[in-house]
C-alpha cells in the first residue's frame, strides 16, 4: 500500500513540477495576501504581533485551498482516475498518495510563506521555530486530510472551485482556532506548556479525521 | 402522497401545540427577574437549538447506515433531516439576536454557542449545495453521506474549539451536574416546548421525505 | 477466460443489466452493439469489477490485475511524456523492472511511437494519443481487454488505423479475451469473433459472427434492436 501511495504521490509531484502553474500561483497568492494584510491594518493602532497569528493562518488556509482544488482535477482530465481504480491498487493507497502530494504542496507554500511573513511583519520566529513548525504540521495534516477527501467529491461537480471552500471552511475552523491560539502563545513568548493543550487538540482532530477520510474515501470513488 | 398528508397533519398539530407553549409561557409561567419578558423567547430558542444540532447527528447516523445498506430511504431521510436542521438553525439564529439585543446590548457576538449554530447552519447549507451540484443520483447519495458523516464528527470538535473563547452565553442551566437551577414552572414549560419541537421536527421531516419521494417518482431519472 | 453469470444491475428504477450471461475463451473477441443507454458501459464496468452487480457474478481469470481498458478518454497525464506515462501505469501493476522496460520498448516499437517517447502527451495529435492509450492499456500484458467506444472522436483515417492496431493486438498476445462495446455497428465488426446486440440491459442476440460482414451485422442489428 505504501509503495503504491508513494508512486502516486511522486507522479502528482512530477506533474506539478512540469506544469508549475499551481505551485507558482499558490506562492504568488501567499505573497499577495501577506501584502494586502500589511496595508489592510493600521500599524499605529494594532501591534503586528497581536495580528500576526491570524494573518499567518488566514494566508495558509486560502493557499491550501488552491492546492486541494488541483488534486483530483488532474485525475479527471483524461479520466485517469478510472485507470487508477481499474489497476490493482487499493483505495487507501490512492487516498494516501493524494494526501502525501497535497501535504508536500502545502508544506512548500508554507515554507516559502513563513520567512516572508517574518520579514514583512517583523516577527521574530527563530527562537520558537521548532514548536511553531509542530503547530503548522499538525494543523496542516488535519485540514489537508479533510480537504483531500472533499476535493475527490467536488472535482466531479459543477462549480468545484467554489464548492470546495464552502464545504471545507467549517471543517477548518476548529484546527484554525487552536492553531491561532497556539501560535499567539508562542509568538508572545509565553512558556511552551501553554501551547501543548492546543497541540493535543490538533492531534486529536488529525487522528479522527485522517481515520475517517481513509474509511470514507472508497465511498467517493466506488459505485 | 399519504406521507405528505401525514406530515402536514403532524406539523399542524405541532403548530397548535406551539401556540399552547406560548399561552403557557406568557400567562402561566413566572417572568424571569433580571431578564423580563425577553426571556420568553428562550422557550423557542433552546428547543430549536437542541434539534438543530440533533438533526446533524441524525444526518450522520443515517449516512453511516446508508453507506452500508445502500437503502435510498436512508438517504432521503438524511436529506429531509438536513433541510429541517437548516430551518431550525435559522430559527435559532434569528431568535438569538432578538433576545441578545435587550439582554447583551448587541445583536451579534462571537459567543461560543452562537458560533456553533452559525457553523451548523453553514454545514447544512454546504450539505444541501453539494446535493444540488451532483446530477447523478447514485453519486449524489454517496457524496452526501460522506459529507454527512464528516459533519456529525465535526460537531464535538466545534464544541471543543468555540467553548474556548470566552462566552457571554448563559451557562447550561438545564443539564448540569447539580439539580437544574430553573424554577419548576419554567422547566415544565421548557420540557413541554421541547416535546412540541420534537413533534414539529417529525412533522417537517415526514413532509420533506414525502416530497422528495413524490419528486423522484414524478421524474424517473434518465 | 471471462465468465459472466446472470448479471443484473439497476440505477434507481432504471434497469441497466438484466440477466446477462456469457463465457469467452482466449482468442475470442465479443462485440456488443446497442443504442445509448442500453447498459453497455455498465456491463464493462461490472466485468472490470468497478461496479458490484445487484445479482450474478463476473469472473476474470487473473483478477483485476489482468484487465486492460481502453475508453474514449485516453487515461493519460498530459504533462508527462509518453515514456513516463507508460512507466507510471506499469509500476501500478508491480511489473519487475526488466519486464517493465522490455514491455515499454516492445510497445513503443510496435505502435510506432519511438519518435515520440520523450514528448509530453499533451503535445501529441489525437491519433497519436489514442496509440499511447493502447500502449498504456497493454503495458501489463492483460489477459482481458475491455474497449468502451474506443473510436469516439477519431476521424475516419485515425479510426481505420486504430482498428488495424487493435486487430493486431486482439489476434496475438497468446490469445486475449476482448470485449468491445459500441453504438456504431460499422466500427469494430471486423475485430469480432462473436457479436451481441443489447437493448435495455438485455442481450437480445448473442451469436458467433460466422464470417458475416459489417453490412450483414448491421441488417441483423436493425432487425433485433430497432425492430424494423
Amino acid at each position: 500500500m505504501l509503495r503504491h501511495a508513494w508512486l502516486l504521490a511522486r507522479k502528482d509531484l512530477l506533474v506539478e513540477f512540469r506544469s508549475r502553474t499551481a505551485i507558482l500561483s499558490a506562492v504568488v497568492f501567499t505573497v499577495l495576501v501577506l501584502m494586502v494584510f500589511n496595508f489592510g491594518r493600521d500599524p499605529t493602532a494594532v501591534a503586528a504581533v497581536d495580528l500576526a497569528p491570524s494573518i499567518l493562518w488566514v494566508t495558509f488556509t486560502f493557499a491550501a485551498m488552491l492546492a486541494l482544488n488541483r488534486a483530483f482535477q488532474l485525475e479527471l482530465e483524461n479520466q485517469a482516475l478510472d485507470g487508477l481504480l481499474l489497476a490493482p491498487v487499493s483505495r487507501s493507497s490512492i487516498y494516501l498518495g493524494k494526501l502525501i502530494a497535497n501535504l508536500v504542496f502545502v508544506a512548500t507554500v508554507e515554507a516559502v510563506g513563513l520567512p516572508l511573513f517574518a520579514l514583512f511583519f517583523n516577527v521574530r520566529l527563530l527562537h520558537v521555530l521548532g514548536p511553531l513548525v509542530a503547530v503548522l504540521a499538525l494543523a496542516t495534516v488535519g485540514f489537508v486530510a479533510v480537504g483531500t477527501l472533499f476535493s475527490a467529491m467536488t472535482a466531479r461537480t459543477r462549480f468545484a472551485e467554489l464548492l470546495l471552500p464552502v464545504l471545507l471552511l467549517p471543517f477548518m475552523i476548529p484546527p484554525l482556532i487552536w492553531a491561532v491560539l497556539a501560535t499567539a502563545a508562542l509568538l508572545a513568548g509565553r512558556p511552551l506548556s501553554e501551547a501543548t493543550g492546543w497541540l493535543r487538540l490538533l492531534a486529536a482532530f488529525d487522528i479522527v479525521f485522517v481515520t475517517l477520510a481513509f474509511a470514507l474515501f472508497p465511498a467517493t470513488v466506488d459505485e | 402522497m399519504r406521507l405528505l398528508k401525514t406530515g402536514r397533519w403532524i406539523t399542524a398539530v405541532g403548530l397548535v401545540l406551539l401556540a399552547g407553549v406560548y399561552v403557557r409561557a406568557l400567562a402561566f409561567t413566572p417572568v424571569e427577574r433580571t431578564q423580563g419578558m425577553a426571556q420568553k423567547i428562550f422557550y423557542l430558542h433552546l428547543p430549536a437549538a437542541i434539534w438543530a444540532e440533533g438533526a446533524m447527528i441524525l444526518v450522520g447516523v443515517a449516512s453511516i447506515f446508508f453507506l452500508f445498506l445502500k437503502d435510498p430511504r436512508l438517504d432521503r431521510f438524511a436529506e429531509a433531516s438536513a433541510e429541517v436542521g437548516l430551518v431550525f438553525c435559522t430559527l435559532v439564529l434569528t431568535t438569538g439576536p432578538i433576545w441578545g439585543k435587550p439582554i447583551w446590548g448587541t445583536w451579534w457576538t462571537w459567543d461560543a454557542r452562537l458560533t456553533l449554530t452559525l457553523l451548523l447552519f453553514l454545514m447544512y447549507v454546504g450539505y444541501l449545495l453539494l446535493r444540488g451540484a451532483v446530477t447523478d443520483p447514485g453519486l449524489k447519495a454517496r457524496y452526501a453521506a460522506v459529507l454527512g458523516i464528516c459533519g456529525m464528527c465535526l460537531v464535538p470538535f466545534v464544541h471543543l474549539s468555540v467553548v474556548m473563547f470566552r462566552t457571554l452565553h448563559p451557562q447550561p442551566i438545564v443539564i448540569k451536574p447539580s439539580a437544574p437551577s430553573l424554577p419548576g414552572e419554567m422547566l415544565e414549560t421548557l420540557a413541554f416546548s421541547f416535546l412540541v419541537f420534537t413533534v414539529l421536527w417529525v412533522g417537517f421531516v415526514i413532509q420533506r421525505y414525502g416530497l422528495s419521494l413524490v419528486r423522484e417518482q414524478a421524474e424517473p431519472h434518465a | 477466460m471471462l465468465l459472466a453469470e446472470g448479471l443484473r444491475h439497476a440505477f434507481g428504477a432504471v434497469r441497466a443489466l438484466d440477466d446477462i450471461s456469457f463465457t469467452l475463451h482466449a482468442g475470442q473477441t465479443l462485440a456488443v452493439f446497442g443504442p445509448n443507454g442500453a447498459g453497455k458501459t455498465t456491463l464493462l464496468k461490472v466485468l472490470a469489477g468497478l461496479i458490484q452487480p445487484r445479482a450474478g457474478r463476473a469472473q476474470i481469470e487473473g483478477g483485476r490485475g489482468a484487465v486492460g481498458w481502453i475508453g474514449h478518454q485516453p487515461q493519460l497525464y498530459g504533462h508527462l511524456t509518453v515514456r513516463e506515462n507508460l512507466r507510471f501505469w506499469g509500476s501500478l501493476y508491480d511489473l519487475p523492472k526488466a519486464e517493465q522496460s522490455r514491455r515499454e520498448t516492445e510497445l513503443l516499437a510496435r505502435l510506432d511511437l519511438n519518435g515520440h517517447a520523450e514528448r509530453p502527451v499533451r503535445a501529441l495529435s489525437r491519433g497519436l494519443v489514442q496509440r499511447v492509450a493502447i500502449a498504456r492499456a497493454l503495458i501489463h500484458d492483460p489477459r482481458v481487454l475491455l474497449l468502451d467506444e474506443p473510436f469516439t472522436g477519431l476521424d475516419r483515417t485515425a479510426a481505420e488505423e486504430f482498428r488495424r492496431l487493435l486487430a493486431e493486438q486482439t489476434a496475438d498476445g497468446g490469445g486475449r479475451v476482448t470485449v468491445l462495446v459500441t453504438h456504431n455497428v460499422e466500427e469494430g465488426t471486423e475485430l469480432a469473433t462473436d457479436v451481441a446486440f443489447m437493448r435495455a440491459g438485455r442481450f437480445v442476440e448473442l451469436a458467433p459472427r460466422a464470417g458475416r460482414g459489417a453490412a450483414a451485422i448491421a441488417e441483423a442489428y436493425r432487425r433485433a434492436v430497432t425492430g424494423g
